[in-house]
Order: C-alpha cells, then structure tokens, then sequence
C-alpha cells in the first residue's frame, strides 16, 4: 500500500494503485465470491415472481458516531427500505466516493463495519465501486448502497391499505440517531451520552408480515424528518387524519432533554433503526406483543391510530390533554437563540 | 399530576366567571410562544383565557433596515457573517441570508463564542457578528468584545441590535387600544435581570408580572397564579421559578452589559422606535463596532404590504387575522418576520393550531 497511509487520486484512477486498494483493503474486508470475482455484473440466481429494489446515499457528518459509523449506516439504511416494503434482502452493492487525503485506515474501519453489518444480517455485498475526488470535492467519504431483495408473499403493503381505526406502532424510542448526530456535531456533551439507534429492522418487518400478513398495513422507517414526515406522508397519501398521543410515545430521557436543550421538536428528529407499522386494529396487541418479543422492539409501543377527518392532519393530544397539530417538518432545523 | 393540572383550569375559569370578562395574558418570550404551542395549551385552557404572543423572538423584532445592512456586508468578499440559525430566512428587500449562502460566507452559530473563534480562524477575513437577542444573549456578546479587544483581534466587527425586553412592554401598555391585562415573563431573561425589573409594570400601569419556566406545567401554574391577581383586582410580582430567578437578578452579567453596551433608542419591527430600548457597544469598542467601522447607516423601516405583524405583536389581532396568514405568507416562503423564526408567534401559529380558530 502506498507509503503515505492516505488515500491518492491515483486510487481512482483504474490503475495499480486502484487494484491494490480493491485487493488489499476492500475484497479481505467483504470476503464473497460474487464479489471476488471482479466480474463487471455480480450475477444473482432468484426463484422469485416479485422483487424489491431501492437506493439510498449517504453523506453523514460525522462519519463516526456514537452508535455506528457510515459504513453501518449506509447497510442498515438500505435494508430497512428493504424490510418495509416487506422484502427479504438478497444482495447489496455499496460504492465509495472518497475525498482524496482521508487515511486509509479510517477507511478499512468504515468498510469492516459495513462488512460486520451485512454478515450480521446474512446478507452479501457483491458488486461495488470506488471513486476518488480532489480534497475538497467531497467530504471525506459518500457513500451509496443499492438492495434487491425478494418480496414474502404475505406482503400486502401499501397506503390504500390504511383505514380508519388502524393502530400505528413504533418499534422503539424515537429521535435518538438525530439528537446524537445532532449533539456530536455541536460539541455538546451530555452526562449520560446519548446512542443512536442506527440498526436493521428486518427481523422485525419480515417477522411481522409473516406472522399477520395483510393485517400489517403499511410500513416506513421514519428516518429525516422523524415520526412527523412519516405521519404525515401516510395522512395526505391514505387520505385520512391521524391520532397520536404524547404520553404513549416512547421517548429516551436524555434525548428528551437533548432535544429541549437544543430547542428540536422530538417528532421531527431522525430514526435509523425504528420502523412505523400502520396495523389492524383487532390484531394491533398481537402485533406489539411480537415487536415486544425482539431485542430491537423491546420499547416498541401503539401510539395512535388512523382517524376519520375531514382533514389531511396529524393531531397530538399532549401530556396536558391540549391538541395540536404536527406539520410537515420545513426540511432544515435551526437551533433556537433565546 | 393531571389532577393538579385540572385545579389550575379550574381555578383559572373560577377567575374568569368573578371577572365576567376574558383574560387577555400577553407572553414576551419567544420560547413560551413555541412551549405554549407546542403542548397544545391554547386548546386546553379554560375559555375564557386569551394568550397573545408578545414581542419575545429577536428576530421578529429586529427592523429591515439592520437585515439590508447585514445582506449587504454579506455581499462583500471580504466578509464572514457570523449569525445564529433563525436569522438567516428574514426577508430583507432583497432575499435572505439563506438564499445568499451559496457563497459559503455566512456561517451559523451557536454562540458568540464561535463568532470570536470564527475571527482568530480566519485572520484575513472581517468576521462580522450578528448580535441580537435580549438579555440573555448579550453578556455572552459583551464578552467576547472584552476578549477581542484584550487578544488584538482586529478582524471582529459586532453589530449590536440587542433589545431590553422592559421597555417593550412599557411601550405595549402605553399604547391606547392595548388588550393586556398581564404579562408572563420569561425565566431565562429574569434569571439576568432579576424579578424587581418588573416593578415599573406591576406598579405604574398595575398588571400582573408572573416569571414561569418553560415546561407546560410552570406555565399553567403560572397563568394560575396570574387569574388569581386578575380576579383580587391585585396586581404583584410572582414567580413559578424560583430556584433560578433572585429579585435582583445575575449582578455579574447585569455589570458586564452596562460597563460594555449604552442604552439608546432602537426600531423594533412592527412597535417602531421605542426610547431607550436598544443595546450599542460603548465607545471604547469603537474599533469593533460594525456600525462605526463599516459606515452603516440604518435605513428607517417601510412596511411591507399587507403584513400585520405590528398588531400580532402588539396583541391586537390573531395571526389568523392577518391577511397574508397562511396564504400567501407560510414558514416555507415567509414574508412578514413572525413567520420566519420557529419562535415567531405566527410560525407557532401556523405549524401548532393552523385551521383553528377560537373566539
């Protein structure tokens, strides 16, 4: 490996010194045969009548935070877009734009922790590609990911699928990847630190869709813009109003009070490891208690319910028993000055 | 908890049914405005309780002519603004600051702290710092002043647009058609000021001054306390924060503000001027003083069509009421200055309660 431990436009370039990053770096890292192969297409054998296929970039800064790291983030973010459309995944590609200059160990770490991701969740990287740009170009190091995977049968996903009366269940505590993003990058140190969530929530999709099938409505994994973009996606595309209330919803005490300190409405904040399941509401217990029943939704929680409304909105009954509504996040939060 | 929830609504309706009238209560801080919302209090009180929110947000009250100026320094390239986060979507004439961020120059902040830092960063650029804010922002301002002016720092400029928030409810209640029987105050701005800072309103013009943290419950205990005094016909200074708020106030930050800022007669974006409300570096900061080293004249204000944020301000109208409300002025296209900081009373309106209406 070149001598200076950085990485070099010329590990772009196609030459040797890219052939040397791929050999020495990436393929030990992910360690397949499809991969390995160094074939121009990674080739896929499926016996499915119906497949799922998203992308997703990611930019994160920090690139490591307290709970994960890009490269975790970058697998589990396609998975899950995967895993709420009710898709079992089969493969990822994973390509790398990096910013000339950044140490190639901090790159091996990135890519280890993808690797570990990906193998946790049984699922292989095979194919990818790396880009370098001038210092400057980028930030360190993009990411993007793509996922194919095969959709279950049982799934019977989809926003006409919501009707009033439908329970809304989040899988866990919400806002907790935003706030420590958000906390890390302001140099703002709390006592007891914050984590986010940043995981996989196949086991928890896949395992819902097979145990109730088109009792589970629709599913979204509310990453930017929080719980409020989600809910109110589901509101102006079912048609319909929604209910939530403050008291049920399940809130970390340090991300509450992160998220007060630094003036952030906490349904706006970003989730990586939660998913929102619009469910029937006769099977809604059943559906939480097997959320329950999984290390990832042992906080999970019936928040509210699809309502009848005249109008598209998203209404939160709060603590205090007063109403309001909950916009459509404006897309850029500012910190609050007084 | 709910319970005691429940005796302050009904305690407060209790006042409302002695008085026989509604109970106009006036908030000044950006931050019950948003609280308030936020927790849905305004469906939850009693009837006949009205809250108006008052001229808390420092960005809603800073004057067009200060953001011209600041877009126009942003122009230079030479030049770093410094500003915090809401400041940069007010619509001055010519666009925001959010709209001329392609230029890399202006950079948010989370203190003045990060303004100074910004300067020793960047030695050959004239950083330039947005001060605004009330009392709670300004020691950290004079603060830095003090560290630029001992350290060397000759790339710092301060443009102070501090405001004093008693003055301002001096000038609501003299003004002939107000609505306010009585004021919540902010707790962070009475943890600086001291309750005592109160006692022109609570003796000269006879409204209840109560001070209230920011959780729902303080401020249902406070707007409590406040029907109380309302219905006694009394009027007092209270206090539901008492851990942090002394009647005297922090000596330390009050001293630092007046050895470094003098007080003069400032615009306030929909109340105009109003005497001795507003903070400018004293003179031996001269060399930091944007105004004096940039040769900033401050244009006087002119009123943008249409926009009523003056009388949301001033109490007299809902935003609601406004014409623009909500159609042609909204958080994502903002044209009247309470509509652009989260803490303005008319973007809390319209993200909280928009579509509802209450007598």
């Amino acid at each position: 490996m070149a001598s200076s431990g950085k990485i070099l436009l010329a590990h772009g370039g196609g030459g040797r010194l890219t052939e040397e990053l791929i050999r020495s770096v990436i393929l030990p890292v992910f360690d397949n045969q499809t991969l390995s192969g160094l074939t121009d297409s990674a080739e896929l054998e499926l016996d499915a009548k119906s497949i799922c296929f998203t992308t997703d970039s990611y930019v994160i800064k920090p690139l490591f935070f307290n709970g994960g790291d890009i490269g975790k983030l970058a697998v589990c973010g396609t998975l899950n877009d995967l895993a709420v459309s009710g898709a079992k995944p089969i493969a990822i590609s994973m390509a790398l734009i990096i910013e000339e200059g950044l140490e190639i160990e901090i790159l091996r770490k990135i890519l280890i922790s993808a690797a570990q991701t990906a193998k946790k969740q049984n699922v292989p990287i095979v194919c990818g590609d790396t880009k370098v740009v001038e210092a400057g170009g980028v930030d360190k190091l993009f990411i993007n990911t793509s996922g194919i995977g095969v959709k279950i049968p049982q799934a019977k996903l989809g926003f006409k699928q919501i009707f009033p009366g439908d329970a809304i269940i989040v899988s866990g505590t919400i806002g907790d990847h935003g706030m420590t993003i958000m906390s890390q990058r302001e140099g703002i140190k709390f006592e007891s630190s914050l984590k986010s969530d940043c995981a996989a929530v196949t086991e928890i999709c896949i395992g819902l869709v097979e145990a109730f099938g088109s009792d589970i409505k629709f599913m979204r994994d509310p990453t930017r813009g929080g719980l409020s973009a989600t809910l109110n996606e589901i509101a102006n595309q079912a048609n319909c109003g929604v209910e939530i209330y403050e008291e049920k919803l399940p809130v970390n005490p340090t991300v509450r009070a992160a998220a007060e300190i630094l003036g952030f409405d906490i349904l706006e904040i970003a989730n990586e490891g939660k998913v929102v399941a619009v469910v029937a509401a006769q099977k809604a217990q059943s559906c939480l208690d097997f959320c329950r029943s999984l290390q990832i939704g042992r906080d999970a929680a019936i928040i509210g319910n699809i309502a009848e409304s005249d109008y598209l909105l998203v209404e939160l009954e709060t603590f205090i028993k007063g109403r309001r509504i909950v916009q459509m996040p404006y897309g850029r939060e500012l910190p609050r000055i007084c | 908890m709910l319970d005691m929830i429940n005796r302050a609504y009904k305690e407060i309706a209790r006042a409302g049914q002695t008085l026989g009238r509604k109970m106009n209560i006036m908030e000044v801080c950006g931050t019950h405005t948003v609280s308030i919302f936020r927790a849905g209090l305004r469906d939850a009180l009693p009837d006949c309780l009205k809250l108006l929110s008052g001229p808390g947000c420092p960005v809603c009250i800073t004057d067009q002519g200060y953001i011209d100026a600041v877009l126009s320094l942003s122009r230079r390239d030479d030049c770093i603004i410094a500003t915090y986060g809401d400041m940069i979507r007010v619509p001055g004439r010519d666009g925001s600051l959010e709209q001329n961020t392609g230029r890399g120059n202006i950079k948010i902040i989370l203190s003045a702290q990060d303004a100074l830092k910004l300067a020793i960063e960047n030695p050959n650029k004239k950083v330039l710092f947005v001060a605004v804010g009330f009392e709670t922002t300004t020691p950290a301002t004079a603060v830095i002043a003090g560290q630029a002016l001992r350290q060397g720092i000759k790339n710092l400029f301060i443009f102070s647009n501090h405001k004093l928030v008693i003055p301002a409810m001096e000038a609501l209640l003299s003004e002939k058609n107000h609505r306010i029987d009585a004021f919540l105050c902010p707790g962070h701005v009475s943890v600086i000021i001291g309750s005592d800072a109160y006692k022109p309103i609570v003796e000269k013009f006879k409204r209840p001054c109560v001070v209230s943290g920011f959780e729902p419950m303080q401020i249902i205990f406070a707007i409590s306390e406040i029907c109380r005094q309302l219905a006694e016909g009394t009027a007092s200074i209270g206090s539901v924060y008492q851990a942090a708020v002394t009647p005297q106030g922090n000596k330390t930050a009050q001293k630092i503000i007046s050895e470094s800022f003098d007080i003069v007669d400032g615009y306030w974006r929909g109340l105009g001027k109003i005497g001795k409300s507003t903070l400018k570096l004293k003179e031996k900061f001269s060399s930091l003083d944007a105004e004096k080293q940039f040769g900033i004249q401050l244009a006087l204000e002119e009123d943008l069509t249409g926009c009523r944020c003056g009388e949301v301000l001033c109490g007299l109208i809902d935003p609601c009421d406004c014409g623009l409300f909500a159609q042609n002025c909204t958080p994502d296209s903002p044209i009247g200055p309470c509509m652009v900081s989260s803490e303005g009373a008319c973007a809390a309106w319209y993200k909280y309660a928009r579509g509802k209406r209450r007598s």
